[in-house]
Formats: structure tokens, C-alpha cells, sequence
């Protein structure tokens, strides 16, 4: 018996697994995919919101804020690529100025600090690829960018080092309340059935699901709230045009929405879009030549030029937009709890989510003693590109396996991939690794390395080549081998 | 970049152990550098030709028809006894305008070389699905074709059973016969433009020979499949290039291999402060190639993809030699003799007529025929009488009356060896085109026992074709 299940492996349950892998608890966190961050968390912006945008004492509003002041300190703990670069939205005619004088006022209400109106020169001395046609902009100087995915699988890892379990592959079908035998705190506990038929039992559930949140509610007869996808295009470009923006730039927001922005990422990639498109398919994850069209079209409002032939992929995010309009954290049943409609900000959001949700949890009696040995770093992250010659060489020393660069565009070495297969969350697929190392994200995209990450991947999870897959069964990356020499 | 602590001392250091770098390396002993190093990531040299198991090289270099394998150890032997030094399975990572390599192994670490001149001989990499923008959903199953090639003639597994191929140029054309050899099923061809890229033989001998669609003036518009490719949507286009709205069709298929350009690797070039051409989207060079930044050379597919791997090794060979001159502080227009010598060489260019596309062909009456017999490549066209004409020899006559009457085509394929090596082997001489499926399948259905030498007899009279099965590469 489980004493707490996170359903859903994005960053919301991540940050919540990781808080409450603090306490003395049998902690389990359930995703459906062979990996965490398949959802949401795997296709954003990356944008740690300042917090001026969501309507003031709205949950969206105090998370956010609250979310944008840790999540530094956070990033710095778990290990993972933050950058504060600051953000503008930009205005190009008087109703827009009259709009960022809005935003102004909304920012300073719910508690963001250090805004202020610029003017297009001003704007352009920061951002010198910025249109003449600007003239003015909002500039928030605590908007940061972060690197979504990593969040999401370190503070998984993070939790799992501190006793949480993870069980992939495990889509929530069933949930059932069994009667209690007595001495706990409900005369009620759940069995949660995953689509393979395996079953788990636990005291507390927590709803993590993103997209699929409203059908898991569901499960325990709560049809309150529903979740519609709102498909987000993008496109990004190679390192070498990064030079492009530096700080993150919006729009003036109109009531579609926030509209496309363009970012250089942590990784020094630089990011356009998205799109918002409401759609029906929650698997529907394509991308449009309209879609793609839009998005090139409306950046070219922001700058002159923007070197399209460095484009190296393009890639659509589905947003869990909930029909409330607001973050929807609540309890429908004593032991249920719900973390819906998550969508923009919920990854600035996120670790004031969790903090949220741990104090409903303590109320509820989820948790227990703290652990002793409990330990809020993710620990022994190499970035082999980013260390200094001798670094590189005391490391080649004891273990020769960071002397093997196996992607060539990121500089990532066999040792990275090899402790991305064996950390936690372990890597299972060729995509997972490349969340996790950066390898075959690059202008070549894989062609080069992705034949021998496969390779390492069958050596370390014992299975033959042909079984290796790109993200999970079904996406097997070649079928059986050619010739076997007569013999099978 | 910071040089690493423990710095060698070289005259010459080559990047990339290609064709282009090991001519270059070679050039470059023989014109008197002591030390010369071949920096190379793969385990062994020879650079993309290891996977280009299929023949047609070196038949401007050697005036003989080899497989690539076949041709890189050529080259292979001769740096072995020019005591050329390599590092294999090692990365270099930065080179400085003053002639700083530095590279990273298992065996030596982070290390430095200071080099009298510099080799730059990265070759290319392929242009991805990314750099196209093609819509659709990110399945599993869609490849480069060089990725794909990897994939079924090193490691030794299928990358698709019903397949779809983007790029009629000669890769994507080679791959499809090889696929089709392996068990495939290539459904179609698209090409973009109303004519292919690749030589009129291979259009002939990949496509033709196993009746594979060519669909001109086609791309693909989408791809479907959410966790393996499930079909690709293609269309036709206008003379823009843009899909043309009503011609699409769907088609089914698990895999989408793209065959869609190359891009000369210049990440490390530019690093050096090599100035690049935006054109060639390689180094800009001189005749003695040599780039903007003086003692840094490059040559081959680095500079500019080149089609025919015999130019490479032209290339390499002025590279190296002027990379060796440098390196002894002697004047570069030493080699003007060589440069004369080898533009001479490089007039041997591919006859026009070799790089017509399909089109040309349809148009004529009668039956017409490329000939093979020598780089000429004349074309040859046989009437219903068997009147020959177009060809400029008797030999020519020959092999088109043969190719008309009973089509024979030398056949390349992959062995299985004990502990799952694939060994690239070929027959000696062609075999009848309809033997090839026969040929395949007692390839397929025996165990090769290492060791192996290129050239030694695997099977004899395969078939009863006449011709052996030799192996096409060395594993010692
Ligand atoms: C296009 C786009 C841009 C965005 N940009 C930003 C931004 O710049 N800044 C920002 O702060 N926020 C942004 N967001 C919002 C942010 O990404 C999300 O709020 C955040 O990732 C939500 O995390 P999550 O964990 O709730 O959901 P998800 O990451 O979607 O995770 C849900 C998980 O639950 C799993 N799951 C679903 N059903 C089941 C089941 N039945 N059983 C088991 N597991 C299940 C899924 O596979 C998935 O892994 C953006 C979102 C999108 C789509
Ligand atoms: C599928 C295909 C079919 C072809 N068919 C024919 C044919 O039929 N006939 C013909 O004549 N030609 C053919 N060619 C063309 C010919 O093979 C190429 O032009 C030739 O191989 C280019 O040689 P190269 O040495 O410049 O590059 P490559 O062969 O690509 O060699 C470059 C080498 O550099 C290494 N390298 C790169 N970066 C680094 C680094 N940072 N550190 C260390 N090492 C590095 C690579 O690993 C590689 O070994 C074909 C090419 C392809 C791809």
C-alpha cells in the first residue's frame, strides 16, 4: 500500500513528487509513457513567467509569481539550465502602449517586481535585431528561461533518490475505492488499475494528468471540469543563429491570447513560436505547413531578418487549457486531489504548485515524519563541453568512457549517455536520452549519433538492437536484422 | 578554447579519415612531412565509403570499378606503410587559427596538437527532416538516407520493410536497390524537381531494374504514424515548387528515408576562422587549397560535395602536398607543376550525357543503354533489328547488344560473420538480372568466418552464374 500516487509524470507532478519524497511515505508516481515529460513539460516555451499576464488573486496569478521567485534557487538545487534574460512584449502602435500600461498595473498588482515601460530605442539597445516599427514595450526584468524537460526529469530523479518510485508504461484506466479495514484515517482506500492490468493501492491520489486530467478525474465520478488541447507549433533554430534575441519577446497580448514569442533558450538554440490552435485530438501532436506559415509570419513583425535556413526542427506542444480559465487545484473527495487545466504558467507555476498541494496533503494527514537523509540536489550532472581542459582530462582518466564524443553537433560523450541510461529517472529509449544529454538535438538532428546511442541503450538494458525504441513499444527504431547467416 | 595541458607536435595533422584526408595524408609523407596525423571519430578509416558497399568508385583513379569499401583500403594500405600516424575512434573539437588541434579520446584524453599545417577533410552530413520542414507527426521510421544506410549495411538491420524515399539523387537511388535486395518493398521515388540528379545507370539499375516508381515533380507533403510512420501524404508541385492543391495521395509505408542534400561539416573550419563560401557552404580555398587562414588546407566534401570520389582524392592529394610544403616552410607554388597535373586530372569530368535523368531516356526509341565499360559513358541505342549506334568502341557494342538481350549487373550486398559483423562482399563478375533474388538468398543463408581479406573467395560459382562472391573488405 502506497501512502501518496502522483498520476502523471510533467513537472507538476514532478515538483510535487519531489516535495513529498521529503516525507517518511510509500511514494509512487505513475506515467503512462516510457518516460516522464511526454506531456506538456516536454513541448513549451521554457518561459519562467514574471508574473504580469494572469488576472490579479487568480491561482494562475499568486503561482506564478510565487513559482518565478523559487525557481531559481530550485534551478540551481535540481541542477538545471536557468537563465534570467529578462523578458519584453513589445508594442507597435498606441493601442498596444495603452495595453502594456494595463499590463503594468496587473504586474505591480500581483506582485512583480521591477517593471517598467520602455521606448522602441531603448528596447532596441537591448535587443538590436528588433524592429524600427516597435515603440515601446513592457520589460519585466525577473522573466527567466529554463530548460522544461530537465526540470521535469530532475526533480523526478530527485525524488526517486529520496525513496519515490516511478512506474512507466502505467496508463491510469481504473480507479476504485476499496472499503477500509479499519485503523486509517478514511473508511477508504483507492486501487488504481493501469491498461496492462497491473494494479497498485494507495491511502492519496493526486491527479497530475495534464491533458488527460478531466478523464482521470472522472474515474472518481468528478465531471466538473473539462480539458480541451490547444495545439502550440514551433520552430527552432540552430545555435548559430543565436545571436537573433537574447531576452524573451512577446507581443502585446490580445484576447487570442498571448501570442508568438521568440526566445534564445538555455541552450543557446533560438526558439519561435507557438501557435495556439484549439483542437479536438489530444494525441493529435502534428505539425502544420499553416501552423508553421502563422508562426514565421508573425515573428517577421519582430525582426527584419530572420535566417530561416538555420531552422533545424520544428515541434507542437498540446496545452491542457481547462474551461474554468484558471488553475483548477482542488479536492473533490477527501484523498483526491486535482492539479487540472495547468496550462501557461504552470511551469513558472510549478514549484508553488507543489508547495500548494503539499500543504493539502499535510491537512489531509498524507504525510509522516521528515527523513533524516533526505537530500534536495540532484548530484554528479556532467556537461563534458562546459568543463575546462584539465577537468576533461581528470574525468577521461577515471572513466574513459567521457573520452567517446558520440554526438558531434553537442559535443555529448558516451560517459553523459551511459549516466542518463543509469541515473534516475533512467532513460529507456533513444528520445529519453536525448531529453536527458542533448544528444541529437543538434543541426544533424541524430543522423549521426543516433545508431550508436541505440547501440549503447541495447548494451545497457540487455535487449537486442531491434528493440530499442524511439519513445517506447511501437516506435522500435529498425526491425529484425537483415541476415542471420541461415540460423535464427 | 583553452589548448589542453599535454601537447603533441606534428607537421601535418589531417581532420576526418575519409578519402579526401587519407589522400591528403599520403600527399603529404610523400612530399616530406615526417609526422603525419590522421585524426579520425570512427573505429576504422575510409570515411562514408565503408557504408557505400555498392560499386562504381574509382573508375577515373584506378580504372577499375570498385566498391567503396574496396576503394578506401586502397588507400587504407598506402597510409599503413607511409607509417602515417592514426588516431581512430578520436574527436577533434577545436582548432585555432594558429594551428592548435585539439581532439579527445578514450586512449590519449583531452589532447592538443601543434601542427606545421592543417588538413581540414570533416566530409559532410545530411540534411534532416527538420531542415525541410516536412508537416506531419515525429514517428519513428523516418531516416536519412545515409542514416539508413549505416543502419542495413554496418549494423546489419532492416530500417524498414515498406518505404518511401524523398530525393532522387544517387544515394537515394542506391539505397532503394538496396533495400529492394534486403527484402524491401520501395513503394516510390520523389523528386521534386522534373528531373532525378542521379547517373542515368543508376536510375536504370536501381529503379528500373526492380520497377520502382519514380514519381517526378513530387513531394511529400506530410507524414502520419504516431509512433511509427504509418504512410506519408505526397503531391505534386508547380513550377514553384509548392504542392499543388488536389494532387495529393496517400501512401502507406512504415519508413521515410530522405535523400535530401548534404551540408559540408564546417563547424570546426569556422572555429578556426576559416572563411566560408555561403554558397558551397565550404571553406573558401585556393588553388593549392588552401584556406583564408594560411597553413589551414581542406579538401573533399568538406569544401563542396563532390559526386565522384575519385575528385576527392585529386583533391586530397593537392591539399596534402601543399599542407606538407607549408609545414617545411617552403613555398607553396612549388606545387604548381602538381596543380597543372591535377586540374588535368579533374577535366575527366563526368560526360553530360551520364547525368541526363530519366526523362532523357523515355524520350528515345528503341532501347537505349549507358555503357559502364569505361568513364565515357556513352550512349548507346540498339533498334529492334539490334543495330547499334552512339557507341564510340566495339566493346560498347558489346555491352549494349548484352544489356539488351540479357541484362547482367555485378551484385553488392552484405555477409553475415560469426558474432554479427556484416562483411561487404561482391560478385567477381556481373550475373544474369534475373539470378539477383537467388544470388541474395545464398548470400543471406551462410556464415562467414573471420578473419577475412578483401578479395578472398566466399562462394564460388554463385548460383551457377559463373562468377564467385568475393569479400569487399578486410576484418582481420
Ligand atoms: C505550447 C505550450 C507552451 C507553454 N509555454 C509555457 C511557458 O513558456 N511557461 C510556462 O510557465 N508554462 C508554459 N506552458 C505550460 C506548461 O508547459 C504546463 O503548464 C506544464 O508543463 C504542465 O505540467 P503538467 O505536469 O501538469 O502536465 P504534463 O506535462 O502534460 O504532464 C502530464 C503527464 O500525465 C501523463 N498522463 C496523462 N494521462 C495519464 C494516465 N491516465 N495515466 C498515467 N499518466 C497519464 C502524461 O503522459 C504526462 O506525462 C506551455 C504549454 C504549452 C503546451
Ligand atoms: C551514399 C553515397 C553514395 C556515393 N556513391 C558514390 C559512387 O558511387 N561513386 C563515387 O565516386 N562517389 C560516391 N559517393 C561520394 C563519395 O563517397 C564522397 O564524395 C567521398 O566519400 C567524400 O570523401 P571525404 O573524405 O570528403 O568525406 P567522408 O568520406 O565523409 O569522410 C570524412 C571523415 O571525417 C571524419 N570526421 C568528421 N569530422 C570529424 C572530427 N571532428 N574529428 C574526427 N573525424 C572527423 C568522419 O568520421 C569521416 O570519416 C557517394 C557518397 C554517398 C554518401
Amino acid at each position: 500500500m502506497y501512502k501518496i500516487a502522483i498520476i502523471g509524470g510533467g513537472v507538476v507532478g514532478g515538483m510535487i513528487a519531489r516535495e513529498m519524497s521529503k516525507y517518511d511515505v510509500r511514494l509512487v508516481l505513475l506515467e503512462k509513457e516510457n518516460d516522464v515529460a511526454m506531456g506538456q513539460s516536454k513541448a513549451n516555451s521554457g518561459i519562467v513567467h514574471a508574473g504580469y499576464d494572469p488576472e490579479p488573486g487568480s491561482l494562475k496569478a499568486i503561482l506564478n509569481v510565487r513559482g518565478s521567485q523559487m525557481m531559481e534557487e530550485i534551478c540551481k538545487e535540481l541542477n538545471v539550465k536557468y537563465r534570467k534574460n529578462g523578458t519584453l512584449v513589445v508594442g507597435f502602435d498606441e493601442e498596444d502602449m495603452k495595453r502594456l500600461g494595463q499590463l503594468l498595473e496587473r504586474g505591480r498588482k500581483n506582485g512583480v517586481e521591477g517593471l517598467e515601460i520602455i521606448d522602441g530605442e531603448t528596447a532596441r539597445k537591448m535587443e538590436r535585431n528588433l524592429s524600427e516599427k516597435i515603440i515601446g514595450a513592457l520589460y519585466a526584468p525577473t522573466g527567466a528561461v529554463v530548460c522544461p524537460y530537465e526540470l521535469t526529469t530532475h526533480s523526478i530523479g530527485n525524488a526517486m533518490d529520496n525513496g519515490a518510485e516511478l512506474l512507466t508504461q502505467f496508463e491510469v484506466t481504473e480507479i476504485k475505492k476499496i472499503e477500509n479495514d479499519g485503523n486509517r484515517q478514511r473508511t477508504y482506500f483507492y486501487e488504481i488499475t493501469a491498461s496492462d492490468g497491473r494494479k497498485i493501492q494507495t491511502e492519496y491520489v493526486v491527479n497530475c494528468a495534464g491533458i488527460h486530467s478531466d478523464e482521470v478525474a472522472k474515474l472518481v465520478g468528478d465531471c466538473e471540469f473539462s480539458i480541451t488541447p490547444r495545439r502550440g507549433q514551433y520552430l527552432l533554430l540552430d545555435k548559430e543563429a543565436g545571436g537573433l534575441v537574447n531576452a524573451t519577446v512577446f507581443r502585446t497580448p490580445t484576447v487570442m491570447g498571448k501570442g508568438v514569442l521568440a526566445v534564445r533558450t538555455v541552450d543557446g538554440n533560438i526558439l519561435l513560436g507557438p501557435t495556439s490552435e484549439d483542437i479536438e485530438d489530444k494525441e493529435d501532436k502534428a505539425v502544420t505547413e499553416e501552423g508553421l506559415a502563422s508562426v514565421i509570419a508573425r515573428e517577421a513583425e519582430f525582426f527584419d531578418d530572420i535566417p530561416m535556413d538555420k531552422v533545424i526542427t520544428q515541434f507542437t506542444g498540446l496545452r491542457a487549457h481547462g474551461n474554468t480559465g484558471d488553475f483548477i487545484i482542488e479536492s473533490p473527495e477527501a484523498g483526491f486531489i486535482n492539479c487540472a487545466g495547468i496550462e501557461s504558467p504552470g511551469l513558472s507555476a510549478s514549484p508553488a504548485i507543489a508547495e500548494m498541494v503539499e500543504e493539502m496533503l499535510i491537512e489531509a494527514g498524507a504525510t509522516g515524519k521528515l527523513k533524516q537523509d533526505y537530500r534536495p540536489e540532484v548530484k554528479g550532472i556532467i556537461r563534458f563541453k562546459d568543463m575546462t581542459a584539465e577537468e576533461k582530462n581528470r574525468l577521461i582518466a577515471q572513466n574513459p568512457a567521457y573520452g567517446r564524443v558520440v554526438c558531434r553537433c553537442e559535443e555529448i560523450t558516451e560517459g553523459e549517455i551511459l549516466d542518463a541510461i543509469r541515473r534516475n529517472p533512467p532513460a529507456r529509449d533513444v528520445d529519453a536520452v536525448k531529453r536527458r544529454t542533448r544528444a541529437g538535438m543538434g543541426r544533424c538532428q541524430g543522423g549521426f549519433c543516433m545508431p550508436t546511442v541505440a547501440e549503447l541503450l541495447a548494451e545497457e538494458l540487455g535487449i537486442p538492437f531491434e528493440k530499442v525504441t524511439k519513445s517506447g513499444e511501437g516506435s522500435e527504431i529498425t526491425f529484425e536484422r537483415t541476415k542471420t547467416g541461415g540460423d535464427k | 578554447m583553452m589548448k589542453a595541458a599535454n601537447t603533441l607536435k606534428a607537421d601535418v595533422v589531417v581532420i576526418g579519415g575519409g578519402p579526401a584526408g587519407m589522400s591528403a595524408a599520403v600527399a603529404a609523407r610523400e612530399a616530406g612531412a615526417e609526422e603525419v596525423v590522421i585524426i579520425e571519430r570512427e573505429s576504422r578509416l575510409s570515411g562514408i565509403l565503408q557504408q557505400c558497399i555498392h560499386n562504381g568508385f574509382g573508375l577515373h583513379k584506378f580504372r577499375e570499378e570498385l566498391t567503396g569499401p574496396e576503394y578506401g583500403l586502397r588507400y587504407e594500405e598506402m597510409v599503413k606503410k607511409l607509417d602515417i600516424i592514426v588516431m581512430t575512434e578520436t574527436m577533434a573539437v577545436d582548432i585555432t587559427p594558429g594551428r592548435v588541434v585539439t581532439a579527445v579520446s578514450k586512449e590519449r584524453g583531452y589532447f592538443s596538437i601543434d601542427a606545421g599545417a592543417v588538413v581540414l577533410a570533416m566530409g559532410c552530413r545530411e540534411k534532416s527532416r527538420g531542415a525541410l520542414s516536412i508537416p506531419g507527426t515525429r514517428p519513428s521510421g523516418v531516416f536519412t538516407a545515409g542514416t539508413a544506410q549505416k543502419l542495413v549495411n554496418i549494423k546489419g538491420y532492416m530500417p524498414g520493410k515498406r518505404i518511401v524515399i524523398l530525393g532522387s539523387g544517387d544515394i537515394g537511388l542506391i539505397m532503394a536497390r538496396r533495400m529492394t535486395l534486403e527484402g524491401a518493398e520501395v513503394k516510390a521515388v520523389c523528386e521534386i524537381m522534373e528531373d532525378s540528379g542521379g547517373l542515368t545507370r543508376n536510375i536504370v539499375q536501381c529503379l528500373r531494374d526492380f520497377d520502382i516508381p519514380l514519381m517526378l515533380r513530387h513531394t511529400v507533403v506530410k507524414i502520419h504514424g504516431n509512433k511509427r510512420v504509418e504512410g506519408v501524404t505526397v503531391a505534386r508541385v508547380d513550377e514553384n515548387l509548392k504542392p499543388i492543391p488536389g494532387t495529393q495521395e496517400y501512401i502507406e509505408c512504415d519508413t521515410l528515408m530522405l535523400s535530401v542534400g548534404l551540408i559540408p561539416e564546417n563547424e570546426l573550419s569556422k572555429k578556426a576562422g576559416v572563411e566560408i563560401d555561403p554558397k558551397t557552404r565550404g571553406p573558401v580555398v585556393d588553388e593549392n587549397r588552401q584556406t583564408k587562414v594560411p597553413g589551414i588546407f581542406a579538401c573533399g566534401n568538406v569544401v563542396k560535395v563532390h559526386e565522384l570520389v575519385d575528385f576527392v582524392s585529386d583533391e586530397g592529394e593537392t591539399a596534402g602536398r601543399a599542407a606538407a610544403l607549408f609545414s617545411q616552410g617552403k613555398s607553396l607554388s612549388v606545387s604548381e607543376s602538381h596543380k597543372n597535373s591535377n586540374s588535368h586530372k579533374s577535366a575527366v569530368s563526368v560526360p553530360r550525357e551520364q547525368k541526363k535523368g530519366v526523362k532523357h531516356l523515355q524520350g528515345s526509341g528503341g532501347n537505349t543503354v549507358i555503357c559502364t565499360i569505361c568513364p565515357m559513358g556513352c550512349k548507346i541505342t540498339v533498334d529492334k533489328n539490334m543495330n547499334v549506334s552512339g557507341n564510340t568502341c566495339s566493346r560498347g557494342e558489346k555491352y549494349a547488344i548484352q544489356e539488351v538481350t540479357a541484362p547482367k549487373r555485378t551484385l553488392t550486398t552484405t555477409m553475415y560473420a560469426e558474432g554479427g559483423t556484416m562483411v561487404p562482399v561482391r560478385t567477381d563478375s556481373p550475373v544474369p538480372r534475373e539470378k539477383l533474388f537467388d544470388c541474395m538468398e545464398e548470400i543471406n543463408s551462410k556464415t562467414l568466418i573471420l578473419p577475412i581479406r578483401s578479395g578472398d573467395i566466399i562462394i564460388e560459382n554463385i548460383e551457377g552464374t559463373g562468377a564467385n562472391v568475393v569479400a569487399a573488405g578486410s576484418f582481420l
